[in-house]
C-alpha cells in the first residue's frame, strides 16, 4: 500500500499528489467504501431494529438474516419506471432529489473520520480540515431544505406542497437552536475547525459533552428534527400526508430522496461525534491507565477510527430507537417545543459558557 | 357548579411537564429490542411456507369431490350445489351414467376459485355427501384460466396435510371422541357405584 502511494508520488510529482489525487482517492473511499454501503445497511438495520422493537422479525429472506435485501432493495429501485407526472414542474422535480443529497454527502469532506497524520506529508484520516469547517457544515445542512420545498413545489400535488412547507418552516425553527448549540464547543475549543475541536477536547481532558450537555440534548433534538426522523418526520408524514414531499416520485428519484434521509443522518450523527462526543478520542483521553484503549497495536490512526465508528454506530441506533418509540409531534406541539424551549436553553446555555470563558 | 359538558383541559403532572415519561418508553422499546434480539425463535411470527397454522375441522377451503369405493365421482349432477351457491361459481354439465340407478354423471364440474366466497352452502346442499371441503387454503394463480378448478383437480385437493379435511355434513373423528367421552361418564357412574356398595355410610348432606 504504502509502497503504491510511494510510486504514485514518484510519477505525480508532490503538489499534484497531495492537492488532487490523494483527495480525490479519499473522496472516492469515503464515499463508495463508508457513506453509501453504511446508508444500505442502515436501511437494513433500521428495519431489523425495529421489527424486534416491535415483536416482528424484519426482513429475513433475502440472504441470512435479510443481509442482502440492501442490494435487492437497489436492483428494485434502480429498475422501477421513473414517473415524471404530467403537470409538475419538471426542473423543481428533477432538481428535489439532487439537492437534498449533494450537500449531505459534501458534509463529509470535513469530517475527521481519525487522527491527523503523525508525520509531515503523511496521509490523514479525513479528506480536508479547513479553519471553517463547522461554518461550512451549518451553511450546507440548511442546503437540503431548498431540495424538499422544490421537490414538493414541483410535484404540484397537494401532498407534496404540504410536506414541503412543514419542512420549510421545520427547518427554519430548529436551524436556529441548532446553529446557538454548536457555538458552545466552538467557545470553548476556540477554533472552528473540526480537527481543532477535537484536539481541543483530548488537551481538555474530556468530553465537551460533560461541560455542555445542554448544548448535546438541543443538538440531538434538533439534529432529529434537521434529518425529518420520527418523532419530528411531519413533511412527510404517511398517517396524513400520504408521504409527503416524496409523494409523486418514484424509482431512483424517490432513492435519492431516501439515500438523502439517511446521508442526513450519518451527517448529524458524525458531526454531533466530533463536536461532544470526542470524534475519535478514546473515553477518557487524559487518563494514562486507559491508554491499552488507543488500540495502538492497529495501523497508524486506525483504532481512533474504530472509536469514531462505534460512537457513530451508538448514535445511529439512538435515530432507530426514537423511531420505535415516539408517536409524530403535532405541528403546534412542534413549533412550541423549538421556539418556546429549544432556543431559550440553548441561549442560556451560551450566556453561561461565555461568563465561564470570560472569568475562568 | 360547572357544566355537566364542560371538558376541563388536561392537567400534566410535573413529571410530563419534564418530558420524563419518554425515557420511560425508550426504556420499553429497549426491552422489547433486547428480548427480542436474544430469541432464537420469533415470539409469535408464523414463519409461513415452512410453518404453519393448525385449522379446525371447520375450516372452509379448497373443494373435494368424494369418490365411491370404484373411485368415480359420487356426483350425479342434480345442480343443488349450483343452484344454492351465492357466487355462481359452480358450473356443471350434465351427461348420461350407464347405470340407470345413478341416471346422471358431470362430464364438466368446475368451480372458480375467484368468484367462490367459500360459505359452504354447496356441501350443505349435497344430497350425496359428493362435495365436502378441504383445509387448504393457500390457492394462487397465476391468470384467470387457471382459477377456474376443474373436477379432476378437485378430485385431488392437494392439502398440506390430506387427513385433516375441512367442512364436512359429519364429522366421524369427532363422533369418536364423543363417544369416547360418553364411555367415561358412564364409568364415572359405575366407579361411584362400586364405592358405594364397598362402604354404604351416605354421603354427607350438606346443611340444609
Amino acid at each position: 500500500m504504502s509502497g503504491l502511494l510511494a510510486a504514485m508520488l514518484e510519477a505525480t510529482g508532490p503538489t499534484l499528489f497531495h492537492y488532487v489525487l490523494v483527495p480525490l482517492i479519499k473522496i472516492a473511499i469515503v464515499l463508495f467504501a463508508g457513506v453509501l454501503p453504511l446508508i444500505m445497511y442502515l436501511v437494513l438495520a433500521e428495519r431489523k431494529v425495529l421489527g424486534f422493537m416491535q415483536a416482528r422479525v424484519g426482513p429475513n429472506r433475502v440472504g441470512l438474516w435479510g443481509l442482502l435485501q440492501p442490494i435487492a432493495d437497489v436492483m428494485k429501485l434502480l429498475v422501477k419506471e421513473d414517473v415524471v407526472p404530467r403537470r409538475a414542474v419538471r426542473w423543481a422535480f428533477v432538481l428535489g432529489p439532487c439537492l437534498v443529497v449533494a450537500p449531505a454527502f459534501v458534509i463529509f469532506s470535513v469530517i475527521p473520520f481519525g487522527p491527523p497524520a503523525a508525520t509531515e506529508g503523511g496521509i490523514s484520516w479525513f479528506v480536508t480540515d479547513i479553519n471553517v469547517a463547522l461554518l461550512m457544515v451549518l451553511a450546507l445542512a440548511t442546503l437540503p431544505v431548498y431540495g424538499i420545498i422544490l421537490g414538493g413545489w414541483g410535484s404540484n400535488s397537494k401532498f407534496s406542497l404540504l410536506g414541503g412547507l412543514r419542512s420549510a418552516a421545520q427547518m427554519i425553527s430548529y436551524e436556529v437552536p441548532q446553529g446557538f448549540a454548536l457555538v458552545g464547543p466552538l467557545l470553548l475549543a476556540g477554533t472552528m475547525s473540526l480537527v481543532g475541536i477535537v484536539e481541543a477536547q483530548r488537551d481538555l481532558g474530556m468530553w465537551f459533552i460533560v461541560p455542555q450537555f445542554v448544548a448535546f440534548f438541543v443538538f440531538l433534538v434538533a439534529g432529529v428534527a434537521e434529518s425529518n426522523r420520527n418523532p419530528f418526520d411531519l413533511p412527510e408524514a404517511e398517517s396524513e400526508l400520504v408521504a409527503g414531499f416524496h409523494t409523486e416520485y418514484t424509482g431512483i428519484r424517490f432513492a435519492l430522496f431516501f439515500l438523502g434521509e439517511y446521508a442526513n443522518m450519518i451527517v448529524v450523527s458524525s458531526v454531533a461525534v466530533t463536536l461532544f462526543l470526542g470524534g475519535w478520542l478514546r473515553p477518557f483521553p487524559s487518563v494514562e491507565a486507559l491508554s491499552f484503549l488507543d488500540l495502538s497495536f492497529l495501523p497508524a490512526g486506525l483504532g481512533g477510527v474504530v472509536w469514531f465508528s462505534l460512537k457513530l454506530f451508538v448514535f445511529l441506533f439512538v435515530y432507530i430507537w426514537f423511531r420505535g418509540t415516539f408517536p409524530r409531534y403535532r405541528f403546534d406541539q412542534l413549533m412550541a417545543l423549538g421556539w418556546k424551549w429549544m432556543i431559550p436553553l440553548a441561549l442560556v446555555n451560551l450566556f453561561l459558557t461565555g461568563l465561564v470563558k470570560v472569568w475562568v | 357548579m360547572s357544566h355537566p359538558n364542560e371538558v376541563r383541559p388536561y392537567r400534566y403532572s410535573l413529571s410530563e411537564k419534564l418530558y420524563l415519561p419518554l425515557f420511560q418508553g425508550m426504556w420499553i422499546t429497549l426491552r422489547h429490542f433486547v428480548k427480542n434480539l436474544v430469541r432464537r425463535k420469533p415470539e409469535y411470527t408464523i414463519e409461513y411456507p415452512e410453518e404453519r397454522r393448525q385449522y379446525s375441522h371447520r375450516f372452509r377451503g379448497h373443494h373435494i369431490l368424494t369418490t365411491r369405493p370404484d373411485g368415480s365421482l359420487r356426483c350425479v349432477a342434480c345442480f343443488l350445489c349450483a343452484t344454492n351457491c351465492p357466487a355462481e361459481c359452480i358450473h356443471i354439465e350434465a351427461g348420461e351414467h350407464p347405470d340407470v340407478n345413478i341416471e346422471k354423471y358431470p362430464v364438466v364440474y368446475d368451480i372458480d376459485m375467484l368468484r367462490c366466497v367459500f360459505c359452504g352452502y354447496c356441501v350443505d346442499a349435497c344430497p350425496e355427501d359428493a362435495i365436502i371441503m378441504s383445509n387448504n387454503y393457500d390457492m394462487a394463480f397465476f391468470n384467470r384460466a387457471q382459477s377456474i378448478v376443474s373436477k379432476e383437480d378437485l378430485q385431488k385437493p392437494y392439502t398440506v396435510d390430506p387427513s385433516v379435511l375441512g367442512y364436512r355434513p359429519s364429522y366421524p373423528e369427532e363422533d369418536a371422541m364423543r363417544a369416547r367421552l360418553r364411555e367415561g361418564v358412564v364409568d364415572l357412574v359405575e366407579e361411584a357405584r362400586r364405592r358405594h356398595e364397598a362402604s354404604p355410610e351416605p354421603p354427607k348432606a350438606a346443611a340444609g
